[in-house]
């Protein structure tokens, strides 16, 4: 994927797939798992690649690596509940931790043997290290961080992603290389609904590894237990600020709603760089997207980089001083007013109206 | 501290220290530039108009390679009125000529070409690094410049200050004054982007042409100061500016009267649909002649902004700093060949080949008039634009009034407001100052 | 030690303006930078340098003018630069990318000694992939290490090193052995601001630049468009949303504001409620 957009030779490039790759078939979901623990972003991916694996007429596989065992077992069938027909199940000591070295061989050699037409991985650190690494080794063509996938009529895979810092998107494809590789940002896809009665067949595989010949060797893992640790992508409600606020102590009103609604606090970037708040609560672009029933940005513009990360909630609520600012451009209800203000209020009235007394009305 | 030695060494990479750092340096001066902002460009402002010849007395054939956006070929003057304005245009193909004389440029990427050609004279130009003092012996000669970096104290002959309007090392080292706020104003100015054809069709432009709006009027609502709108190739730049002393005074903001401007019924249309990117503010200094401080001492020169050489009324700056920096140049290599020392008395050069320049005649022709309209404000500003506003549409609304009545209230109205020798003063005053 | 560090100049994308006709980029005007995350990769280098002796080498592959960022490398320390730059390259995407840089970088070694460690940034502004640094590990069969929070122990003379890397439910701590191939993450260290001297020799270098030939890169065909398995098809500005905001009008205090505010929510998303008050009460 280059920065600069396409020269007009590109554009016309045709699909000529060589004759070596013409049984690349299926398309595949690597499942992350760390410590046991599925990323949700796998989910979502099944989901997404449900639909591409429909509309192309194959099968969806899973892509499950770890160290052998009951977790990794259990990844695997839990893939079936979110759609997959396949799991190719790869169990080996060596898989316990994520490391690059073992992991990318045990993937490319998965690759190798079993040929998908298309792989997608989560755009999270443990991905894009994999994806890059798996990438280059099987030399085709891979689209980071992509936003939409879709099938074109001829069979393609079009993945389409933001580009210049989310001021443009661009679609992508690799027209004569397999398979065609995708990392797809967290929470950008919708997360299936489970179905605990779906099964499906897995196909164990062993990979040709020997711990002696890993030369990286993981000392430790620390756990982040710190129970600051936030959320925010996975939040239902999230309350966020911006500039508009203006002040480190300003924020407090924020946190104060969040704290009100059981809701999670985020941040535009600003005031990350301005170090009132810690970057895992920044959102957009270079932060977290984040994809909740409510969103609340109070004295947040609402730029192209910020607005990439929050266009997924489902209702996004504005608070803003100008009423030109692009927030109201994605924004569903939107109020002109002071931030500074209109937050305690909010608080206070929010307070009251999700009272247990209400709910117990909302019962009655 | 650096143990190499520059023969000079120049602050500021703008209109005048690119001029005297290109002259040194291409004469084969040893010349160190510092420039504090990211790259030389990266904070200047300008509306912008730069003028041909003065860069031509540089580099001879910088429109072949220079980023030039349009030159003009067409000029408004507006007077404005709250919902009107009353023009006077000036057109003329001739100025579509070979070597065109004025032309609209975007200073970051003109100073950014402009420091390369210094740069591909030798002069060693480095950035992001801000001198915070000058550095003098203990018989108060200026030796050297020490920076805001480690170890950063560097010597050199003569230092030449082209820091631009603020002037905080020559003030810091007691060279002048800080400029008081009624000897500058503070202009604000928007970028506004267009797709070309759009810009084209709506200012009447074919290829490279280019206009320029000027506006003065009930838009500084009685303070002294006026309105511009540039066309550039894909942008116009609209900008306001006033003397710091009047926004003082009348707790008004730049920001306030810009956004004004650009919603005049006059002004609007123009702008329609555009993207505004990048807003900057900078002073401009307007105190003219009377205001010049002292030009050179002891191993320092002064030029351009930084030493007040600023054209207000012809809305000229750039051109005159482009000149006192070469004459610096000029004059520090005449006296290094002569092998003579940079002294006070040696720099005095600089000053005589600045007095036998147009920079200090036209400074001295109008030395009167920034006094003047700073004075007068409130009728050169506010009153007049008003009436003669008034007296258009009195001219033009055809209603039955039968025209002989029409000029006498026109007339009349003038004279309520101003008096009979209210305007006969302000004529008189404005000739004068002017002459 | 010998470090290589990869920087890129890229348009400093808060500034760029999309044209409103022809939905391209204007590249007009737009300032370049070197990518914010290089500059976490530059300083540990440096660091690893002034620890242990040895020099840092800057590499980029663009066009003529990406010699500004090398330049400003320089002026914040490093010891030499080497620019990449060749019309063969043009349209490259990661794939052809790395092999352009892998290839420099042996040549690299040739001339100028080994690499103890070759550092990337964790990723662009403008490309955004994260994959060149992993890219050039695999062409170079250098141990990779991404998104590395702190370099806490290394040994040159064992060759090991150990680090602290960012993972999604916490930190590993890993030890591997050089050479490798790191990336850092943001925020991992203050980036340090050259001395006088280093700007004053920043100016002066002689910036070693060498075309595809000089780089003794023979197989163009891995370079530029021909190279590059991903097609770019479509570029275009995100579509805008066809409704604005429901406004909601002030009330004459806050708490009216607020009132109104709410119940617009609710009456437009009646099942939030709901869902609000049972998380409300941390149900
Ligand atoms: C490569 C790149 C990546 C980026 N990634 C991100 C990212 O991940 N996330 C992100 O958020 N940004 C990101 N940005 C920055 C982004 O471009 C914007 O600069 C940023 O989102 C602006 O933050 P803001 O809206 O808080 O501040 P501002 O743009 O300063 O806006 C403040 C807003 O508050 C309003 N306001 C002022 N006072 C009040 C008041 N009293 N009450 C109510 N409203 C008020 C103003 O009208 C204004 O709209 C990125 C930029 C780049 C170049
Ligand atoms: C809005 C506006 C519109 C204008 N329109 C026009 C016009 O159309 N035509 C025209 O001819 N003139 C115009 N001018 C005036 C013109 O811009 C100035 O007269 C001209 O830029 C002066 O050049 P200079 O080199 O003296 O100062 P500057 O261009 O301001 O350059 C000073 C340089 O010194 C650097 N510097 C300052 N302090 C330090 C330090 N301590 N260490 C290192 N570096 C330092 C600055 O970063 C800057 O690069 C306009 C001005 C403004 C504000
Ligand atoms: N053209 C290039 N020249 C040198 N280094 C590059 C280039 N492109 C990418 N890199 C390096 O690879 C890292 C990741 O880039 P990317 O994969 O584009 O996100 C960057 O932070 C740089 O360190």
């Amino acid at each position: 994927m280059s920065a600069t957009p396409p020269p007009p030779a590109r554009a016309n490039a045709k699909k000529e797939l060589p004759e070596h790759f013409r049984d690349y078939k299926h398309v595949w979901v690597f499942i992350e798992a760390e410590r046991g623990d599925v990323h949700p972003v796998s989910w979502e991916l099944l989901g997404e690649g449900r639909k591409l694996a429909d509309k192309l007429g194959v099968e969806l596989a899973s892509v499950v690596l770890g160290e052998p065992g009951e977790a990794t077992k259990a990844a695997a069938a839990e893939s079936f509940s979110y759609g997959a027909d396949v799991a190719y199940l790869v169990e080996h000591p060596a898989l316990a931790d994520y490391r690059n070295e073992s992991y990318a061989k045990a993937v490319t050699q998965l690759v190798n043997t079993h040929k998908p037409e298309i792989l997608l991985l989560g755009a999270t650190n443990l991905g894009r290290d994999l994806a890059g690494s798996v990438a280059t080794t099987l030399l085709t063509g891979l689209t980071a961080d992509c936003t939409e996938l879709a099938v074109d009529a001829d069979g393609s895979l079009a993945a389409t992603r933001p580009t210049f810092g989310g001021s443009l998107l661009c679609t992508i494809y690799t027209l004569n290389y397999r398979p065609q590789m995708a990392t797809i940002r967290p929470r950008v896809m919708a997360m299936p609904a489970r179905d605990a009665d779906r099964t499906g067949r897995i196909v164990p595989f062993t990979p040709d590894l020997a711990e002696d010949e890993i030369i990286t060797k993981l000392l430790r893992f620390v756990p982040d237990r710190d129970s600051n640790k936030s959320n925010l992508a996975f939040a239902d409600v999230v309350v966020a600020g911006g500039m508009g606020l203006q002040s480190a102590e300003n924020f407090q009103l924020v946190k104060n709603l969040a704290s009100v609604l059981g809701a999670e606090f985020g941040c535009s970037r600003p005031l990350v760089q301005k170090g009132w708040i810690s970057s895992d609560r920044q959102i957009g672009q270079t932060g977290k997207t984040i994809r909740p029933k409510l969103y609340i940005a109070a004295g947040i513009s609402g730029a192209i980089q910020h607005r990439v990360g929050v266009e997924g909630a489902d209702c996004i609520v504005a608070i803003n001083t100008d009423k030109n600012a692009p927030i109201f451009d994605f924004a569903h209800v939107g109020i002109v007013t002071d931030a500074i203000r209109l937050l305690p209020a909010l608080t206070e009235a929010f307070r009251q109206r999700l009272s247990p007394h209400q709910r117990d009305r909302l019962a009655g | 501290m650096i143990e190499e030695r520059f023969d000079a060494i120049v602050i500021g990479a703008g209109m005048a220290g690119n001029a005297a750092a290109h002259t040194m340096a291409s004469r084969g001066l040893k010349v160190l530039q510092i420039e504090r902002g990211e790259y030389p460009g990266s904070k200047n402002v300008q509306g912008a108009i730069l003028y041909a010849d003065m860069v031509e007395k540089i580099i001879p054939n910088f429109r072949e390679e220079a980023p030039l956006e349009r030159h003009l070929v067409e000029q408004r003057f507006w007077m404005m009125g709250e919902r009107s304005h009353t023009g006077l245009q000036y057109r003329n193909d001739d100025f579509n000529e070979e070597k065109p004389n004025r032309y609209t440029i975007i200073r970051s990427q003109f100073d950014r070409w402009f420091s390369r050609e210094v740069q591909a004279q030798g002069a060693l130009v480095i950035c992001e690094t801000t001198v915070t003092e000058l550095v003098s012996d203990a018989y108060g000669k200026v030796i050297g410049v020490r920076t805001d970096r480690a170890g950063g104290t560097i010597f050199a002959d003569v230092v030449v200050l082209c820091e631009g309007v603020n002037g905080l090392l020559g003030t810091r080292a007691r060279l002048r004054e800080a400029p008081k706020p009624e000897h500058v104003a503070l202009a604000v100015k928007e970028m506004h982007f267009l797709p070309r054809e759009t810009l084209d069709a709506r200012f009447n432009l074919h290829g490279d042409e280019g206009v320029v709006i000027e506006a003065a009027g009930v838009i500084s609502k009685g303070m002294t100061g006026m309105g511009f709108v540039y066309t550039n190739k894909e942008s116009v730049s609209v900008g306001m500016g006033c003397l710091v002393s009047d926004f003082a005074a009348n707790n008004d903001t730049p920001n306030g009267l810009l956004e004004a401007f650009k919603n005049h019924p006059s002004i609007k249309p123009l702008l329609e649909g555009s993207e505004v990117k990048e807003y900057a503010a900078h002073l401009i200094p307007e105190g003219g002649y009377k205001t010049i401080p002292e030009l050179f001492g002891d191993g320092w020169l002064v030029c351009g902004d930084a030493a007040q050489l600023n054209n207000a009324i012809h809305r000229e700056g750039s051109n005159l700093a482009l000149t006192s920096g070469r004459l610096a140049g000029e004059a520090i290599f005449q006296i290094k060949s002569r092998k003579d020392a940079m002294s006070k008395q040696n720099l005095a050069l600089y000053k005589k080949l600045l007095d036998d320049s147009f920079v200090m005649k036209d400074l001295k022709k109008y030395k009167d008039m920034p006094a003047l309209l700073h004075a007068n404000s409130q009728n050169y500003f506010l009153a007049y634009p008003q009436l003669v506003s008034k007296a258009m549409e009195n001219f033009l609304r055809v209603d039955g009034t039968p025209k002989l009545d029409k000029e006498k209230a026109t007339i009349a109205s003038f004279v309520k407001e101003r008096s009979w020798t209210g305007l006969f003063g302000d004529a008189w005053r404005l000739a004068r100052a002017w002459r | 030690m010998k470090i290589l560090v990869c920087i890129k100049q890229v348009p400093d994308s808060a500034q760029i303006r999309v044209h409103p006709v022809t939905n391209t980029i204007m590249r007009q005007g737009v300032p370049t930078i070197i990518n914010p995350y290089d500059l976490f990769s530059l300083e540990e280098a440096l660091r690893l340098r002034d620890k242990f002796g040895g020099e840092v080498t800057v590499l980029t592959m663009g066009p003529p003018m990406a010699s500004e960022s090398l330049r400003k490398a320089l002026a914040i320390g490093a010891d030499r630069a080497v620019l990449l730059t060749d019309r063969f390259f043009a349209g490259s995407d990661t794939l052809a990318t790395t092999y352009a840089l892998a290839q420099a970088i042996r040549k690299i070694e040739q001339t100028f000694g080994k690499q103890d460690i070759v550092f990337t940034g964790k990723q662009t502004i403008d490309g955004d992939t994260a994959q060149v640094g992993p890219g050039i590990a695999k062409r170079l069969g250098l141990l990779q290490l991404t998104y590395i929070s702190k370099i806490a122990e290394c040994d040159p003379d064992k060759g090991e090193v150990v680090v602290e890397r960012r993972a999604e439910g916490g930190v590993q701590v890993l030890k591997t052995a050089m050479p490798c191939l790191i990336t850092m993450i943001e925020g991992s260290n203050d980036v340090r601001r050259g001395a006088l001297g280093d700007t004053l020799r920043a100016a002066r270098a002689e910036i070693v630049t060498w075309s595809a030939r000089d780089a003794e890169i023979e197989d163009l065909t891995k370079c530029g468009l021909k190279g590059s398995p991903t097609i770019v098809k479509k570029v275009f500005a995100p579509a805008p949303r066809s409704e604005k905001a429901a406004f909601i009008e002030p009330g004459k205090n806050a708490a009216e504001s607020a009132d109104a505010l709410i119940a617009a929510i609710f009456t437009r998303h009646p099942a939030l409620e709901a869902d609000m008050t049972k998380l409300a009460s941390g149900l």
